[in-house]
């Protein structure tokens, strides 16, 4: 379920933030936001907990694709404990970060 | 068969084809499907992308343009052009998925599968119109 | 162009060699003549040694399931002007044991169709003084895509993971699971979930999605394991947060 919730929510939120921070902004294409209008927005708890949705779950469905196209399509199976905890384990991580870095910035 | 001692005369060997580890290349749609799954390669990039950038807010005004210069970096903006073409090749592969594992019904009638991908399209272009209008506009 | 096609088949005799050969044979290539005409044409005229399976020749009683040019199709199903000139690659079935020439060995897969019981499971059964079944049109419409299964197995030969790893348990059998778990009739939902919530139950699939391309019979296996995926997670989500009761 994590997977599917992550599937559905990354699909839905990073594109839009991948052209604006990762292409449109740094290529001068379209103005970044300034910094205080970005922290005040970053500020309010309903930006924080869909933030914290995005990057949590989006990491989850990674580990979770990540660990069965390793197992199933490139057949890694004798490294299979290992792949599971470092993949999980990074997901776990980074979400962790995404609520200290939230839980700061509110 | 004189070689096979485990098998008797009525019981010949099976031929047992072994799948390569490159059995991917073999069809465009087991291609298209490792691609698939490799688009959340892109995914786990740009979550990591982002949580730079929180961070970078979090540290202040300075650390905030220091980190939009190197988001401005050559290197950096090629791998986010082909972010952004691999999360729309998830975003459409993840939508065409989802009718089929997801039967809705309303009353009797099974919702058909367009009307599904269409509330999912229409989803995604509102989200996305909500956060441009707020990271542009507002 | 002309009238004849070349049929380049698959041979595998054990008592001679260890590995496959391909024989060819020239066949006459009349419009209405599908790859199973030309191989009794080769089996009644040019070499009656070949060996394969088929029956009905009319895509209803699954026998007849080959690779033909890479991929899985009935030979009953499959005209042999669509490859014109040719040649006609024919293969047996992919990730099942050959046994002879185009011959495999679907024991494996008869094995795991049993597991999920695939009959009308009742928990309380009526009596026959009590009438028959009543059934609603919607209600068959629940299941009826996936009762057209003629267990051909082209799925289990298109599914990647199913070759990878071959205890997985594949397409046609979890959609004969949906068929009878989705049936109003059935009680043993929770019978057939034991089997197909293992790991390589329903949590093997990657939805690669081939399995429903290749039907003959238009099941979308694909779509019955997905969907089962779904009910599954919920149901186990449900007994988490609810134990008793829901």
């Amino acid at each position: 379920m994590l997977f599917s919730a992550g599937g559905v929510v990354s699909a839905m939120l990073l594109p839009v933030l991948v052209l604006l921070f990762g292409v449109a902004f740094p290529l001068g294409l379209l103005d970044p936001p300034d910094y205080a209008q970005l922290s005040a927005l970053l500020a309010n708890p309903l930006t924080g907990l869909v933030m914290f949705s995005l990057c949590a779950l989006s990491l989850f469905h990674w580990a979770h694709r990540f660990r069965h196209t390793l197992y199933d399509g490139l057949q890694i199976k004798h490294l299979n404990e290992v792949i599971a905890i470092v993949s999980y384990g990074a997901a776990v991580a980074g979400s962790t970060l995404a609520a200290y870095l939230l839980w700061q910035l509110s | 068969m004189d070689q096979n001692h485990a098998y008797t005369a009525y019981h010949p060997r099976w031929l047992r084809p072994h799948v390569s580890t490159y059995w991917w290349l073999e069809k465009p749609a087991y291609l298209a499907f490792i691609l698939r799954e490799g688009s959340c390669m892109f995914v786990a990039w740009f979550t990591v992308y982002l949580l730079l950038l929180l961070r970078a807010i979090q540290q202040g005004q300075a650390a905030y343009e220091a980190f939009l210069a190197w988001s401005a970096g050559p290197v950096i903006v090629l791998v986010n052009i082909v972010s952004f073409a691999f999360l729309i090749f998830h975003a459409i592969t993840f939508f065409q998925a989802a009718p089929q594992a997801m039967v809705v019904h309303v009353g009797h009638r099974r919702l058909p599968a367009r009307v599904l991908l269409a509330a999912h399209y229409a989803a995604w272009a509102a989200a996305s119109i909500v956060v441009f209008w707020l990271l542009t506009g507002a | 162009m002309g009238d004849r096609i070349t049929l380049q088949v698959a041979r595998y005799r054990p008592e001679q060699e260890s590995e496959a050969t391909y024989d060819e044979f020239e066949v006459p290539c009349p419009k209405d003549w599908v790859v199973l005409d030309g191989l009794n044409h080769v089996k009644d005229r040019l070499d009656g040694t070949l060996a394969y399976r088929w029956s009905c020749r009319m895509g209803i009683c699954g026998s007849c399931g080959m690779t033909v040019n890479g991929e899985p199709k009935l030979t009953c199903a499959t005209f042999l002007s669509e490859y014109a000139p040719g040649p006609v690659r024919v293969e047996p079935l992919r990730n099942f044991p050959v046994i002879r020439d185009l011959i495999v060995d679907i024991g494996d897969f008869m094995r795991k169709l049993v597991r999920v019981k695939p009959w009308i499971v009742r928990q309380v059964e009526k009596p026959l003084s009590a009438g028959e079944y009543l059934q609603t049109p919607d209600e068959l419409e629940e299941y009826k895509q996936f009762s057209m299964c003629i267990n051909c197995m082209l799925c289990y030969a298109a599914c990647p993971i199913y070759g990878l790893d071959p205890k997985f348990i594949g397409p046609a059998v979890i959609a004969l699971a949906q068929r009878y778990n989705l049936d109003n009739r059935d009680q043993g939902a929770a019978a057939r979930m034991e089997v197909l919530s293992e790991h390589e139950g329903i949590w093997g699939c990657t939805f690669v999605g081939e399995c429903t391309k290749v039907c003959p019979k238009h099941v979308d296996p694909a779509g019955a394991i997905q969907r089962y995926k779904l009910s599954a997670a919920v149901d186990s989500m449900k007994s988490f947060f609810l134990p008793r009761g829901a």
